[in-house]
């Protein structure tokens, strides 16, 4: 049977054969068409959002927690050009999404046309690929190859431009299953002989650490049940990055804690002195490495990514794995068990106590006294208080973002949506709305600070108008923390435009929008007021006064290795960054 | 953090170091990509060079199967190993490459350039320009009682050698083809 429909009724069309359920979008003069179609039926729910950058934010936040594509429609111009920044940090951190653009009519294109723009030049550096479809007899075929494109390999965004006169014409429309097969088929399993390789690596291993990253997560479900098994198997330590929270429960036996930057002690210095590292779908960031020529100095490094440039991009593997993390652990298991479910047992209980002795420090540890909460102790008592429930955390980028990281344990994947590549603030709270969209009965909390949370804070329309109760945790330290400490360290404590003034006053701004405001500014008063936030059935944004100059411990100072970090306030932290560590970002 | 012992094993360096420890000797190497012949498709390609601050020494497209609209680009770039098989990875990444060859390291191939070169002069100046042009088998594919366009083929070494013997005799233009290349042998 022959369908012939027009270009915008194929576009709802794929997006319904694609199992897609919600898109996230803003609609302008090129996309009418579609924006008619998607008026005409209900099996996709559309959610308007304030700005395009936060329907891609969103689709972000849609993506990460459930795994699935998210998909985000834009019109023309400033339409597309506002997705501009979400399209980079969905590339960054490996996120599926669909971006459609409207575009001018094909016969304008070139002539500098109202909202003209060229879309495909400019997100050619900041999408996995992107299409411009000139034909309405192509688009079907292309919508379906951009799904494929996005969720295969390593995930990313794609963008699809539309031309507005392909969206009115008519042609054949091309199923799922008779799309042309395209070319793109990455590598999922991984070379036998060197899983092997590092069977033998981990039979023999003194001092091993598993270092993981978002590709577990990415990679599925399976993935971290996989993990959870090789992990309680051989009982090795186990850290994960940022995007990897949640792939390793963060009550399991096993685990360390975030390692990186402002990860924790015993992490980085077991990375540090580790003697077989295994690399699951991390990619050496310079957040974690940090001075490279000092990294890791005495350590085997086995690397597992499905992407192959991120092999020796900057470190260098001796043992290379290419493929999928949940296929390459359940063979790396498989062959494992086969020889015998071998570890070195007493050195690796030896290396245990080490480890433990390290965590003696207590790096996390801090004080609450006085009638000014300090950040740590709210995020201490949101993890407490939010534990039990089915609760997704965002975060926006800063040091709320570190210290959300380093106080809140994740149980589980998909639970954990941070913008980590790109550090795009503004990110959280439109993500918050992505995830409360795809799980409307969850508790959605964006960890926020003030000033992040304004980048992108007119989404109080969306959240209001599609009653997402989306809970805006803000720890207000009327600073950009994190930039006010990188000033105190690197640059003789002068605060350059790093603080808040005119701030709104959030509750009347939260009545303004229709929503719930609370203000807590004293400790005894927290648990009170975030038992409040959790109950009260609606958006509410939470302004939380905190302690103003706090900094975020534990830090390796740019250009240092693992074992050089800064651990608290008693530390001497003036001279931590010398001149060639402070041309680092 | 004063208070901490550095552990054993940790860095003799003092300078600060970006780069890993990879070797450094910067190679040149001549790589063939396969590609769906797409609108956008070469600036892909020359959007990953310039965007990741690799190299193009030359680079040379066309479409080579019309039927199955594959172009192939030869490029020929510089880096230690380790950019270079960075360069063939992130290449590889690109939806639309089909495939990376490194002719460098695939055994010997044979690279060949095109060049137009415009000889103006007159007397024996003209005469010498007419005999060494002679000696690189060039042709002559235009003339004027005081031009020569001649068409030199050979690999970039030889249409360097043949571009400087003319600088002197009253060489006005070039226009180069850049690489084309092809593994030897089956």
């Amino acid at each position: 049977m022959t369908r012939q429909m027009t270009g915008a009724k194929m576009v709802v069309q794929a997006l319904k054969d694609q199992g897609v359920d919600v898109v996230f979008g803003y609609p302008g003069g090129a996309v009418l068409p579609i924006y008619d179609e998607v008026f005409q039926q209900n099996d996709i729910r559309h959610i308007l959002v304030r700005h395009e950058q936060g329907a891609v934010h969103a689709a972000e936040g849609y993506a990460r927690s459930t795994g699935k594509p998210g998909v985000v429609l834009v019109t023309s111009g400033p339409g597309a050009t506002n997705a501009v920044t979400g399209l980079t940090d969905a590339l960054m951190d490996s996120i599926p999404i669909v971006v459609l653009t409207g575009q001018v009519p094909t016969f304008m294109i070139g002539t500098d046309a109202f909202q003209e723009a060229d879309t495909v030049g400019i997100t050619r550096p900041c999408t996995k690929h992107n299409w411009l479809v000139n034909d309405t007899e192509k688009l079907s075929d292309v919508m379906h190859q951009a799904f494929h494109v996005a969720t295969s390999g390593r995930p990313g965004p794609v963008l699809v431009d539309i031309p507005k006169d392909v969206q009115f014409a008519s042609a054949e429309y091309t199923p799922p299953a008779k799309a042309t097969v395209s070319h793109y088929q990455p590598q999922v399993k991984g070379d036998m002989d060197t899983i092997t390789e590092l069977v033998e690596a981990i039979e023999k291993a003194e001092r091993p650490i598993f270092y993981t990253g978002g590709g577990v997560i990415n990679s599925g479900p399976a993935a971290s049940q996989l993990l959870r098994e090789l992990v309680s198997a051989t009982g090795f330590p186990i850290t994960s990055t940022l995007m990897g929270l949640g792939a390793y429960p963060a009550s399991g036996e096993s685990w360390m804690g975030m390692l990186g930057m402002h990860g924790l002690y015993e992490a980085n210095l077991a990375m540090h002195d580790c003697d077989l590292m295994v690399n699951i779908g991390a990619r050496f960031d310079d957040r974690i490495t940090g001075r490279l020529d000092a990294f890791s100095p005495g350590s085997k490094k086995a690397h597992i990514d499905i992407d192959p440039s991120s092999i020796n991009k900057v470190i260098k593997t001796d043992i290379p794995i290419i493929g999928d993390i949940a296929h390459v652990l359940e063979d790396v298991l498989k062959v494992w068990k086969a020889r015998g479910r071998k570890t070195n047992k007493a050195a690796v209980a030896k290396w245990w106590e080490q480890i433990e002795e390290w965590k003696t420090v207590k790096c996390l540890a801090f004080t609450q006294e006085g009638k000014t909460i300090k950040p740590q102790y709210a995020l201490e008592r949101l993890e407490a208080l939010t534990k039990g429930h089915d609760r997704y955390i965002c975060t926006e980028v800063g040091q709320h973002q570190m210290w959300a990281a380093q106080y809140m344990g994740f149980e589980d994947p998909n639970r954990w949506m941070t913008s980590g590549g790109l550090g795009t603030m503004g990110y959280g709270f439109p993500a918050s709305i992505g995830v409360q969209v795809a799980h409307p009965d969850a508790l959605v909390i964006n960890v926020a600070g003030e000033a992040s949370w304004l980048m992108n804070m007119q989404e109080m329309g969306t959240a209001v108008q599609f009653r997402l109760p989306v809970k805006q945790f803000i720890l207000n330290n009327e600073r950009l923390g994190m930039v006010r400490q990188w000033q105190e360290l690197l640059h003789g404590e002068r605060y350059s435009h790093s603080w808040s003034e005119a701030l709104p006053d959030f509750v009347k701004l939260a009545e303004a929008f229709g929503c719930k405001g609370i203000m807590v500014q004293d400790p005894a008063d927290l648990d009170d007021a975030i038992m409040e936030m959790i109950n009260y059935d609606g958006p509410v944004i939470f302004d939380c006064l905190v302690t103003k100059h706090e900094n975020c411990f534990p830090m390796i100072p740019s250009g240092q290795p693992h074992n050089k970090m800064l651990l608290g306030e008693d530390a001497s932290t003036k001279d931590a960054i010398g001149a060639s560590g402070a041309v680092l970002v | 953090m004063s208070a901490l012992k550095i552990k054993k094993g940790s860095s003799q360096h003092s300078a600060y170091n970006l780069r890993p420890t990879f070797s450094d000797t910067v190679e040149s190497h001549t790589l063939a990509v396969i590609v769906d012949n797409e609108p956008g498709v070469l600036a892909r390609v020359i959007g990953l060079f310039s965007g990741r601050g690799y190299n193009i020494d030359s680079l040379t497209v066309a479409e080579v199967d019309h039927q199955g609209h594959q172009s192939r680009i030869t490029i020929v770039t510089r880096g230690t190993p380790q950019v270079i098989e960075q360069i063939k990875a992130q290449l590889g990444r690109i939806v639309v490459v089909h495939d990376v060859h490194d002719l460098t390291v695939e055994g010997s191939s044979v690279e060949r350039e095109l060049a137009l070169l415009k000889v103006e002069g007159t007397g024996d100046k003209r005469v010498e320009a007419l005999r060494l042009a002679d000696i690189f088998r060039t042709n002559v594919v235009d003339s004027t009682l005081d031009s020569f366009v001649f068409e030199i083929t050979g690999t970039p070494d030889k249409v360097d050698a043949f571009a400087d013997l003319m600088r002197p005799l009253g060489l006005t233009e070039i226009a180069r083809t850049g690489v084309a290349a092809l593994v030897r042998g089956t």
